[in-house]
């Protein structure tokens, strides 16, 4: 299959192919971002994408774009201190859930507080992939992985209501399985002025599939298919054991801007000076 | 000076708040304006949130290598536990100058001459505002210290209190002069 | 200074610190309130808006090393400020500044003790953490202040070695250097070097990291058209990761090469009668002004005393120490810790000479008094 020009366009075909397992659900988070920058014709030389550590954040390596990897957890200081120093670049995010809500966690709440324009792509398999299946914040309740042997005792976070209490002005959530959802919503994120959070549910099967008997991408594909359920805000749903909202689930668009505001604080701070004087 | 280093030495002690790292500050300030080479050193911390608070000031014509105080030249003590502390440990010969609204007992053995003035009833009953003892205690030590001049010592506080309190402070340290030609109390 | 036009202010070393910073180039402070560190980020929370930089308090200090290490890709001169606890829980990401080759000065104030320690008291036992504290062969250069004006020099050099070799600089003053008020001179703009790091035009084959004859890489800054891969992964000169035993060879040899090819630049001390010495005193920070007030007093008293002072300690002025070395027979290294400097010292000159530890650990200067006391015991 000739690749499309959007792949072309945005991968560094040089490093091609990826190290992830076959049947992975990276290839297509990867393609959904890719595709969400070429619809934008977001500006390659200004897009900075950066990664923790991770099967996930492995994905900056491919991406045609100015690409930092940093380490466990830490992508979104470094992103901070990247989009603080040239506010003007497009600062893209790429993380996985031990990456975000484990061991960076803390930088997650705190980078949401202050409305930041980063996009975040957090990719959630359920597991710490790249380490070979053990149990991670987002494993459900009574799952299993390499570290849970007998059933997970702990309970997963939401992430999403997480991040929007915590101040994110965008907040979605899509799967690998909902590929055309998931383009529209990496593209809201992408435009929307402020912290933008995506959780994409991907596909482990190489770890967390084997653990918990699904192990080929198309069941746990169907496993993402048979649970989801479209958020619509007019019509709530009770939500059965398992299931989880996907599509956009917050926007407030009232909210300044972290370095515009810093900005206009500059600018006040450079004129008591001159008045000073 | 100390003879054997050509260093002279100010110890300020007192209770945080009283100004006592400004003045050292303000004595530092007034060194390099007299192109002396200077070192200040303060006790911080919680000390300086109500505890003995201490501020020292080296001046010297040459570097100045090791920077604390020795054997300081002149004490300038504002709390009866200063005055037991450091008072004491004043060069032979030395200076110290004792507030009397705080210090009850004079230590006892201290081979200098020692000056004591109720400094901050002084300044509430004159300026309203116990807070310029520090001002007061400059200005005595201007008239006092063989290394900076008044005048320089002036300038120093002009530069470094708000402006609206110049006047304030003025009068003060005036006062201060004042009192070290008067015989101690 | 002849004919310079500056100015001379009294500051605190702090204060110098962050001045120094900004006349450096400084535009980024990303840091966490620790004592006796604070007055560098309140310095710069003042004043960095003033002149269009960024200042911004984190959420931790693994977020503050993390975010001057991305401003700094971004193409901005950047550091943080802490102590102990905090510089502790940056050793991670100092490691990947290593690696990425990102310029960035991390200011580690010495408080007192292990763990929380004595915050407010002074030490000098980071020495060994500074040089060794992230895990893996890595470059790193750290300064040692002993003034305020000091403060003000070695951080504007501390700018100028990680812009020149591209790598985290540590300026490791005592919390004393940090607090001490003297009068410091501000050189006024062009008046003290100022380096800022390469930044090639073009690159042959996308090699980002490929060294050049002086075994520096210039990879480009974020956002300036080359689109380049960081990583702290081992990587090839393209950048990216490799596992093949020869090129990760090569790039830890490499990476760490940057040290030694740049050894004039490195090696910066302060000595005082040492061509003639037979003792010895060598000495960091504040603590090395006590040692040459001493030595100086024991000159007068026909004792051939000397004192040695690296104003970088990191690398290691070994080269110069064995020099001294040759008349010298015995060394005295008083340090507030128990003996990290007195153990290199000994390395340096060999096991044959006599190398003694003044050691304090409470929280405290030396004194003039106990330090002559303990030396006059190594004297007789
Ligand atoms: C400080 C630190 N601790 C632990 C690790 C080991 N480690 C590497 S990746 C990883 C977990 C990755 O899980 P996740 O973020 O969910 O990414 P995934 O591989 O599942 O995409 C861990 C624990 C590390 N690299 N650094
Ligand atoms: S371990 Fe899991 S997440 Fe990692 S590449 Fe394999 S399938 Fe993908
Ligand atoms: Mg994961």
């Amino acid at each position: 299959m000739p690749a499309e020009s959007f792949i072309k366009k945005y991968l560094r075909q040089r490093v091609l192919p990826t190290i992830w397992c076959g049947g992975c659900g990276l290839g297509t988070v990867m393609r959904v971002i890719v595709k969400a920058f070429d619809d934008l014709k977001i500006d390659q030389d200004k897009l900075v994408v950066v990664s923790g550590i991770g099967c996930s954040s492995r994905m900056v390596g491919y991406i045609d774009a100015n690409t930092v990897h940093t380490t466990h957890g830490r992508a979104l200081p470094v992103a901070t201190g990247i989009k603080l120093g040239r506010p003007e670049l497009e600062v893209v995010v790429i993380m996985g859930d031990g990456d975000g809500a484990a061991i960076g966690g803390n930088h997650l709440i705190h980078a949401s507080r202050r409305n930041i324009d980063l996009n975040v792509f957090l990719l959630n398999n359920g597991n710490y992939g790249m380490t070979s299946g053990q149990v991670s914040p987002m494993t459900p309740h009574a799952h299993y992985a390499s570290t849970c042997p007998f059933g997970n005792l702990e309970h997963a976070f939401h992430l999403c209501d997480m991040v929007k209490s915590a101040g994110a002005t965008y907040v979605a959530r899509t799967t690998t399985f909902h590929y055309m959802q998931g383009v529209r919503l990496a593209r809201e994120a992408l435009k929307h002025k402020g912290f933008a959070f995506l959780e994409i549910y991907f596909q482990c099967p190489t770890y967390y599939g084997r653990f918990n008997k699904m192990t080929d991408a198309p069941t746990m594909l169907r496993w993402f298919k048979e649970n989801a359920v479209r958020y619509n805000p007019e019509k709530p749903r009770e939500l059965k054991k398992g299931q989880f909202y996907i599509g956009k689930l917050w926007e407030d668009n009232t909210k300044d801007e972290y370095t515009d505001l810093y900005c206009k604080l500059c600018n006040r701070a450079a004129e008591m000076v001159r008045v000073a004087k | 000076m100390n003879r054997h280093d050509e260093r002279y030495e100010v110890l300020l002690s007192g209770s945080g708040g009283q100004g006592i790292i400004l003045a050292g500050v303000i004595i530092a300030e007034a060194g390099i304006s007299h192109n002396l080479k200077v070192v200040q050193t303060a006790s911080y911390g919680p000390e300086s949130r109500g505890g003995a608070s201490r501020s020292e000031v080296i001046l010297s014509g040459e570097d100045i290598d090791y920077p604390a105080v020795t054997q300081p030249d002149f004490v300038i003590a504002l709390t009866q536990e200063a005055a037991d502390k450091f008072a004491p440990r004043v060069r032979p010969g030395g200076s110290v100058l004792l507030d009397s609204t705080w210090v009850e007992k004079p230590p006892p053995d201290v081979q200098a001459t020692i000056a004591s003035f109720p400094l901050t009833e002084e300044a509430s009953n004159h300026f309203r505002k116990p807070l310029v003892a520090n001002i007061i205690a400059l200005g005595f030590f201007a008239e006092r210290n063989p290394l900076l001049g008044p005048d320089e010592i002036l300038q120093a506080i002009i530069r470094r209190v708000p402006s609206h309190y110049r006047e304030l402070n003025e009068h003060a340290f005036a006062f201060g002069r004042e009192l070290a030609g008067r015989k101690t109390a | 200074m002849g004919g310079a036009k500056g100015r001379t202010v009294l500051l605190q070393g702090n204060e110098a610190c962050a001045m120094g910073a900004i006349y450096a180039g400084c535009r980024f402070f990303g840091g966490y309130p620790i004592t006796p560190s604070t007055e560098i980020a309140e310095h710069f929370a003042r004043k960095l808006p003033t002149v269009g930089g960024v200042f911004i308090q984190m959420e931790d200090e693994i977020a503050s090393i993390s975010a001057i290490i991305g401003a700094s890709l971004a193409g901005v001169k950047s550091m943080t400020a802490t102590s102990g606890p905090g510089f502790s829980l940056m050793q991670e990401n100092l490691g990947l500044a290593a690696v990425l080759e990102a310029p960035v000065v991390i200011v580690n104030i010495m408080r007192s003790g292990a763990s929380t320690g004595h915050p407010t008291g002074t030490g000098q036992a980071d020495l060994m953490q500074s040089r060794w504290g992230t895990h893996g062969d890595h470059p790193v250069v750290v300064l040692a202040p002993a003034t305020a004006q000091e403060m003000f020099d070695l951080t504007v050099k501390a700018f100028n070695i990680s812009e020149k070799l591209r790598l985290p600089v540590v300026l490791l003053p005592e919390a004393v250097v940090g607090h001490i008020r003297e009068a410091v001179y501000i050189p006024t703009e062009g008046e003290m070097e100022v380096l800022d790091r390469k930044r090639p035009d073009s690159y042959e084959n996308l090699l980002f990291f490929r060294r050049d004859e002086n075994g520096v890489a210039h990879p480009p800054d974020l956002g300036t058209g080359h689109r380049p891969h960081y990583t702290g992964l081992t990587h090839d000169e393209d950048g990216f990761f490799t596992a093949e035993p020869g090129k990760v060879n090569a790039f830890t040899v490499g990476l760490n090469s940057k040290l030694e090819l740049h050894s004039d630049l490195l090696t910066d001390y302060r000595e005082d009668a040492v061509e003639d010495a037979e003792i010895v005193m060598v000495s960091f920070g504040v603590t090395a002004r006590v040692c040459s007030h001493i030595t100086r007093s024991l000159r007068k008293k026909g004792v051939k005393a000397g004192s040695f002072r690296p104003r970088i300690v990191w690398p290691f002025p070994e080269k110069r120490l064995k020099q001294i070395a040759q008349n010298a027979h015995t060394f005295i290294v008083p340090e507030l810790n128990l003996g990290q400097m007195r153990s290199t010292v000994q390395c340096a000159v060999g096991q044959d000479k006599r190398v003694v530890g003044i050691n304090r650990v409470d929280g405290t200067m030396l004194t003039l008094e106990r330090t002559l006391e303990e030396v006059k015991k190594v004297l007789n």
